[in-house]
């Protein structure tokens, strides 16, 4: 499938060049051309009011026969301090479906952990764990931990393989997929099977959350994608459930990266930041720090933890561990209280796939509404203090 | 030693969004810059030759336009630029991209490569690391700080979800940096007078030891199958009344849905 402009068409009237998220139509010699910017999203077919724009298909799009002979769901299952992570199980959960749907099995590859962390993954949904045990796995290390998945989905043949997109995930796995010569989709929030192909269709957020993209790898197997944490549902574990563990027994796997120490920096609050199922979050709009203790007072009521806008932070009211959007941390609680936040979209970027927003701000205009579903047009330090003694009857205090 | 800066020219992503109607992108007048990440590859490139000496040379892999991104580069005090361009690499995703680029790289020479750590248009954070395995060196993703350099071994700070890794590396090393590791430069005015005479030297498919069927579209395992506007709340609910009113029904509304209590 290729792009391409029919010179005897186009006026070179410019309305494509425009269109083009990638940049990637100039005009040359008053014709347009689509250069290697192109990613074929074909933004630019339906505005060409010549027809001049068309899809070619230069080969079949089809998986190769030998592509045929890969089978099966794997999730690669992060751990830190020999501890599961979170995301592994919302890979399980996402795995699962993928795995009905195809008819398959799904199973989990576990390094440089204890057997009964492989047990509680199949708890959560694997049919079988790929278990490495060996010192030289139990901290993340990119070339040990590339080399053997890339030697396992060698051997085993997984038609689809996902790991959580965390620095772990992102770091490594694109080194895998480059050796595989496999496609991999970074960030994914969606996943759909295409039943007559049994290709993956991974959704991904893209500039900035601005645009939504959905990225197939219609020739290649395995498909690889890193899915964004906190977005997939685990499944209820059923201690019940039966799976298989298999043992790997890793040659000695020479590493170039060393890690020498790990340092736990951030506080408790950063970690109960992203954990969190309810975040209440206040910016320019308290006018000064005074504001937090009313937002650390509701947060505490809602058994939740204490966002800010960059706004916030860059005033000093308080510390950068609690900011969120771009240059800050990424969250998608339950709850999301945005309190005196106008939304700029570097803000919006990192909270607006939380399940449910409430905004409060004086501004009806504030574009923070544009992604709320409650706002209350409104002062934060009337609304704030109403909401507290309202909750406060509610339990009893 | 050979420093070697890979930049992207991006659209200003804040300023990219999509028509729900027509589901067309809308970027009338949104100016092309240099991904922000990459600036603060460029800033530590230049501050590595500052310690220890060397030649930093930045390069991409682009339409002839991202000449301007080189440029900007060369301004900022980059020794040499590389531009990677030909329609042979046009529809290239990550995969084809880093393999084009590591021949690229493998002409050139590196001790050590950076990157920013993604690309505010694509987000992937993926070309860095499949560089590296294509040059079949080491990396270190997310850097926020390099600690040491030394003739044939760096130790920098990786960031983690939970603080971060003092990790050691061999050279050569391919590493992908955050914005914590500098504050990237401006350029200053000499800079830009020799930017805009400087030469740039132009790679095209046939001057790399490639696999024609590993470049551009042919060479890339993923493909975009549909681009769309993000979902809108549709049950968006702006509440009336006195403000005590208001925090009332929002309450109703939380305790509905099993938010609160």
């Amino acid at each position: 499938m290729r792009i391409v402009v029919k010179k005897d068409l186009c006026t070179g009237c410019e309305t494509c060049v425009s269109s083009c998220p990638y940049t990637a139509i100039v005009i040359e010699e008053g014709r347009a051309f689509i250069t290697e910017y192109c990613q074929l999203c074909r933004a630019c077919l339906s505005v060409c009011p010549e027809g001049a724009i068309v899809e070619i298909s230069e080969e079949a799009d089809k998986v190769t026969s030998t592509s045929s002979e890969y089978r099966g769901v794997w999730v690669f299952a992060e751990q830190r301090n020999g501890k599961v992570s979170n995301v592994a199980f919302e890979l399980l959960g996402a795995g699962r479906r993928l795995a009905q749907k195809l008819g398959v099995e799904l199973s989990a590859v576990l390094f440089g952990a204890t057997k009964e962390a492989a047990e509680e993954l199949i708890k959560y949904g694997a049919d079988r764990v790929y278990l490495a045990q060996d010192p030289g796995l139990e901290k993340f290390n990119d070339e040990p931990y590339a080399r053997l998945l890339t030697s396992l989905i060698n051997t085993h043949k997984p038609e689809i393989v996902l790991a959580g997109a965390t620095p772990v995930g992102r770091s490594f796995f694109p080194r895998v997929a480059a050796a595989l010569r496999a496609g991999l989709t970074a960030d994914c929030t969606a996943f759909e099977i295409e039943p007559e192909t049994r290709n993956l269709l991974q959704t991904r957020p893209a500039f900035g959350g601005n645009i939504m993209a959905t990225i197939i790898t219609p020739s290649r197997r395995p498909q690889m994608a890193t899915v964004r944490p906190r977005v997939m549902k685990k499944l209820e574990p059923d201690p019940s459930r039966k799976g298989e563990i298999i043992f790997i027994k890793p040659d000695s796997i020479p590493s170039r990266t060393k890690v020498i120490d790990s340092i736990k920096e951030v506080s408790e609050l950063t970690v109960n930041l992203q954990e969190a199922d309810v975040i209440v979050a206040g910016g320019r709009g308290l006018g000064d720090p005074k504001g937090f203790k009313l937002i650390e007072e509701l947060a505490s009521l809602l058994g939740g933890a204490v966002g800010a806008s960059r706004a916030a932070v860059d005033a000093g009211w308080i510390s950068y561990s609690h900011q969120i959007g771009q240059t800050g941390k990424t969250v998608c609680p339950k709850l999301y209280i945005a309190c005196g936040i106008s939304g700029a979209v570097q803000h919006l970027v990192g909270m607006q796939s939380s399940d449910i927003i409430v905004a409060i701000n004086k501004n009806p205009e504030a574009p923070i509404f544009n992604v709320a579903n409650y706002g209350i047009v409104g002062d934060v330090y009337e609304i704030v203090p109403l909401l507290i003694k309202r909750i406060k009857e509610l339990k009893g205090l | 030693m050979n420093i070697v800066v890979c930049i992207k020219q991006v659209p200003d992503s804040a300023e990219v969004r999509i028509n729900p109607e027509t589901g067309t992108l809308i970027r009338d007048g949104v100016p092309s810059i240099i991904n922000p990440y990459d600036l603060h590859a460029i800033e530590a490139g230049l501050q590595i030759k500052k310690k220890v000496g060397g030649k930093v040379t930045v390069i991409t892999m682009g339409p002839p336009q991202a000449e301007s991104a080189l440029r900007e580069a060369l301004s900022m005090g980059a020794d040499e630029a590389v531009l990677l361009s030909d329609r042979a690499f046009a529809g290239a995703d990550t995969w084809a991209t880093a393999y084009t680029l590591s021949r690229a790289i493998k002409k050139v020479g590196a001790d050590i490569i950076i990157c920013g750590k993604q690309a505010i248009d694509g987000d992937t954070a993926q070309v860095g690391p499949e560089l590296a395995e294509f040059l079949d060196i080491p990396h270190v993703a997310y850097v926020k700080k390099i600690e040491a350099l030394k003739e044939d071994s760096i130790v920098v700070h990786r960031l983690m979800e939970e603080g971060y890794d003092v990790v050691e590396s061999s050279l050569p090393v391919l590493i992908t940096v955050v914005k914590e590791i500098n504050e990237p430069r401006l350029p200053s005015l000499r800079g830009k007078l020799r930017a805009r005479s400087a030469e740039i030297k132009k790679l095209g498919i046939k001057d790399l030891e490639v696999d024609e069927s590993f470049v551009g579209l042919k060479g890339s395992p993923t493909q975009v199958k549909r681009i769309f506007a993000p979902e809108l709340k549709k049950d968006r609910k702006i509440f009336e009344g006195t403000p005590e009113e208001q925090v009332q029904k929002l309450i109703e509304e939380l305790r509905r849905l099993g938010c609160v209590l």
